[in-house]
C-alpha cells in the first residue's frame, strides 16, 4: 500500500529556560492513502506538536525540529516555507480544536471561506462566494446565504465546527489533519461532526489524521491508531486489531480509565496512577514504567525499542501484554 | 418532551433536598426574556447520588446554582433539610450554605490565584470559627492527605502551580472543610484527561461513602453518570424528560431524547457501534422554546398532540418516569 504522508524519525524540541523539551521522539507513522488514522494519547503526549511539526507549522528559533517528512513524493523537510505553503489547502488542510479561536472574529463567513479558493484556486469573487454557499451546503449548514455574512460569534461551537470543515475541504486536500476536532463539543454534536467526516472522507476521497484523547471517537473512525505516550508512538496497527490483541500496557490502561455506557453502572474505574513524565526530564527506561503495572526491574534502566510483529503490529514494551515471561 | 409533573417525587422523610417548580429567567432586553429553567421539581434522598444529564444550554448550571441561591430563582421552593432557602434570611443562608458545598467545572479558576493551599482550605474553617488554630491545622493536613495530596509539599503553594487534577483536588478537600451533607458538582471531571478523570471519579465516590455525603452530579457525558450515579435525571431546555436508575435508563431508554443521547455516546468497540437515529440540528432558542413538549422539534416520535399539550412525567415501569405523549416500549 502506497504513503501518502510518511514521516521518519522525526523529533521535536523546545528550547525553554528550564533546559531542551523533547515534546516528540523520534516518531515513525505512515498514513496510507485514502485511510484514516487516528492519533491517541492524554494531553502533553505530543499529539498536537507532531500533527503540527508534519505540516511545517511550528517556527521560531526555540524549535528544533529533525527527520524527514515525505507528503504525496514531496519531501517536506527539504523545502522552503513557501514552498511548503503552496500545499497547503490544495494538498493537505487542519481542522483545529477551537473553532472559535481558529476563525478570525471580525470577518464575516463567507470572506474567510472565499479566501483559500480565491489564492488556491484563482476562483473570482461571485464564483467563489457561490462555491462557498455550496460547500457550506455540503457540511449541512442550514440557511447558507445568511451564514456567508455572518461573523463567528453569531455561530454555535457546532456550526463553527462545520466552517472550519468547509475552510478545510474547499480546495480539495489529499489529507485532512483533524486535532481534536469534537472535544470542545457535546455529545450530540459530535456525533454529528463525526458523522459528517466519515461521509466527506468518502466522498471526496480524503485521507484523515484525527487526533483525540478519546478511544471511542477512534474506534468507530479510523482504519489505524497510532497511540502516543511522552512525545513517542508506543503502539500501532489497524484499529480493530488494537483493541482486540492491545499489546501495550499503556493502551490498555488508558482503554479501562474510560467510563463506559456499556458497562454495568457503579463499576469503579481503573486508574492510572501518577502523570506523565516531566518532558524536561524523561526517565532513562521506559517512559511508561513508573505508571505501569506489569514493570520490571528492565523497564526502569533500558528504553524499550519499538518491537514489530510478523502481523505488523507495532509496539514499545519489553514486555507486552500476551506474552508469557 | 421536556415536560412538567411530580409523579416521581417520593416525599419521603430521608430527602435531603427538595425542589419544587423551580423557575428561573433571566430578562436580556425589554421583550427579551431566557427561560432557563421552567418549573422544574425533583428530590434527592439521604445517601443518593442523583446525576443531572443534557445538552449545553439545557439549565443544568442554573439550576445547580438557583439551588444555592446563587442567584435565587424567581419562583419554586428549596427545601434543604427542612428549610426553604427561597425564604431565608440572608444571614440563616449563610449558615445553611456551609451544609451544601459545591465543585466547580474549571478547577483552575475557581481557586483563588493568590491564596496558597493552606489559606484555600482554612478559609471557611476561619470564617466559621472551626477549632484553634492547631485543631484547624491539623484538620487542614488530614483533608489534603484524604484527597491523596501530601500536605508538606502542596500547603504553601498556589493553585497555578498545579495541575487540572490536582486542582480539582485541592476544590473537594476545601468543599469538604466544613462536613457539608450535600454536595453539587458542576461537571467536576468535564475539563480533566480521561486517565485523570477516572482519580477524580474514583475520589470522588470514596469521599461520598466515607463522609456519608449526598451528591448532585450535573455532567454532559452519560457515561461518566453511570459509573458514578444512582439515579439519573434528562434535562432538555429547562424541563425533565426522563428520571430512572442508571441501569434501567441505559438499557431501556423511554424518552427519544435519552436515546438520541445514548446513540451519540462514542464506544471504545469498533465491534460494537450503534449509529443509528443520530440526533439533527440543535436545540431551539431558550427565548422561545417550542409549545407542548419542547422536544418535538428535533423527535422522531413526535404527532399533533405533542405541539398542543406539554406531557407531563409519569411511572411507566418501577422507578422510570419518563415525560412523553409517546414512549418506547
Amino acid at each position: 500500500m502506497s504513503s501518502l504522508l510518511s514521516i521518519k524519525n522525526m523529533s521535536v524540541n523546545f528550547d525553554t529556560p528550564r533546559g531542551s523539551l523533547e515534546a516528540v521522539r523520534g516518531v515513525d507513522i505512515e498514513i496510507p492513502a485514502g485511510m484514516s488514522v487516528g492519533v491517541v494519547g492524554e494531553s502533553g503526549s505530543g499529539k498536537t506538536v507532531m500533527c503540527r511539526a508534519a505540516m511545517g507549522l511550528l517556527q521560531g528559533s526555540t524549535v528544533n525540529r529533525t527527520g524527514t517528512v515525505i507528503f504525496d513524493g514531496h519531501e517536506l523537510t527539504a523545502m522552503s516555507k513557501e514552498q511548503v505553503r503552496e500545499l497547503f489547502g490544495s494538498g493537505m488542510a487542519m481542522i483545529f480544536q477551537d473553532p472559535l479561536t481558529a476563525l478570525n472574529p471580525v470577518r464575516r463567513i463567507g470572506v474567510q471561506l472565499s479566501e483559500g479558493l480565491r489564492v488556491r484556486l484563482g476562483m473570482s469573487k461571485s464564483d467563489a462566494m457561490a462555491r462557498s454557499k455550496e460547500l457550506l451546503e455540503l457540511v449541512r449548514i442550514p440557511n447558507a446565504a445568511a451564514v456567508l455574512k455572518s461573523f463567528p460569534y453569531q455561530l454555535s461551537g457546532g456550526m463553527r465546527q462545520r466552517v472550519m470543515i468547509a475552510i478545510a475541504i474547499s480546495c480539495n486536500p489529499k489529507l485532512l489533519f483533524a486535532d481534536e476536532p469534537t472535544t470542545a463539543l457535546d455529545v450530540t454534536v459530535q456525533a454529528q461532526i463525526l458523522q459528517l467526516l466519515r461521509e466527506l472522507r468518502e466522498d471526496l476521497k480524503m485521507s484523515m489524521v484525527l487526533v483525540t484523547h478519546d478511544l471511542g471517537v477512534v474506534a468507530g473512525n479510523t482504519d489505524y491508531v497510532a497511540v502516543m505516550y511522552a512525545g513517542e508512538v508506543v503502539e500501532y496497527a489497524p484499529t480493530k486489531k488494537l483493541f482486540a490483541d492491545m499489546r501495550m500496557p499503556y493502551t490498555e490502561a488508558l482503554l479501562n480509565s474510560i467510563p463506559r455506557v456499556d458497562h454495568k453502572s457503579g463499576t469503579r474505574l481503573t486508574v492510572i496512577a501518577g502523570r506523565l513524565p516531566d518532558p524536561t526530564n524523561r526517565p532513562v527506561g521506559c517512559s511508561f514504567a513508573p505508571r505501569c503495572k506489569y514493570a520490571q526491574d528492565k523497564c526502569t534502566t533500558d528504553h524499550p525499542e519499538l518491537k514489530t510483529d510478523p502481523d505488523g503490529h507495532i509496539y514499545r514494551c519489553w514486555f507486552p501484554i500476551g506474552e508469557s515471561l | 418532551m421536556a415536560g412538567s409533573g411530580t409523579a416521581h417525587m417520593r416525599n419521603t422523610v430521608d430527602s435531603v433536598l427538595t425542589v419544587r417548580d423551580l423557575t428561573v429567567e433571566f430578562r436580556i432586553s425589554k421583550n427579551k426574556i431566557v427561560k432557563a429553567v421552567s418549573g422544574l421539581s425533583f428530590d434527592v434522598v439521604k445517601g443518593e447520588t442523583l446525576a443531572i444529564v443534557g445538552e449545553s444550554g439545557c439549565g443544568k448550571t442554573t439550576m445547580a446554582r438557583a439551588i444555592l441561591q446563587l442567584p435565587p430563582p424567581n419562583s419554586g421552593e428549596v427545601i434543604f433539610d427542612g428549610t426553604d432557602l427561597t425564604q431565608l434570611p440572608k444571614e440563616n443562608l449563610r449558615s445553611a450554605r456551609t451544609s451544601m458545598q459545591m465543585i466547580f467545572q474549571d478547577p483552575i479558576s475557581s481557586l483563588n490565584p493568590r491564596l496558597t493551599v493552606h489559606q484555600l482550605i482554612d478559609e471557611p474553617l476561619e470564617i466559621w470559627d472551626r477549632g484553634t488554630r492547631v485543631e484547624r491545622d491539623e484538620r487542614i493536613n488530614k483533608l489534603l492527605f484524604s484527597v491523596g495530596l501530601e500536605p508538606d509539599l502542596v500547603l504553601n503553594r498556589r493553585s497555578y502551580e498545579f495541575s487540572g487534577g490536582q486542582c480539582q483536588r485541592i476544590s473537594i478537600a476545601r468543599a469538604l472543610a466544613l462536613d457539608p451533607r450535600m454536595l453539587i458538582c458542576d461537571e467536576p471531571v468535564s475539563a480533566l484527561d480521561v486517565s485523570i478523570q477516572a482519580q477524580i471519579l474514583n475520589l470522588l465516590l470514596f469521599m461520598k461513602e466515607t463522609h456519608g455525603l449526598t451528591m448532585l452530579f450535573i455532567s454532559h457525558d452519560l457515561a461518566v453518570v453511570k459509573a458514578i450515579s444512582t439515579r439519573v435525571m434528562v434535562m432538555y431546555l429547562g424541563k425533565i424528560c426522563e428520571v430512572a436508575p442508571p441501569d434501567v435508563l441505559y438499557t431501556k431508554p423511554a424518552h427519544h431524547y435519552t436515546r438520541a443521547l445514548l446513540n451519540s455516546v462514542p464506544i471504545p468497540d469498533p465491534t460494537k457501534q450503534i449509529r443509528t437515529e443520530l440526533l439533527q440540528g440543535e436545540p431551539p432558542s431558550p427565548m422561545n422554546p417550542p409549545s407542548g413538549c419542547r422536544f418535538r422539534t428535533r423527535c422522531v416520535g413526535a404527532s399533533a398532540l405533542c405541539a398542543e399539550q406539554e406531557p407531563q412525567l409519569r411511572e411507566i415501569s418501577p422507578g422510570q418516569f419518563v415525560a412523553c405523549h409517546h414512549p418506547i416500549v
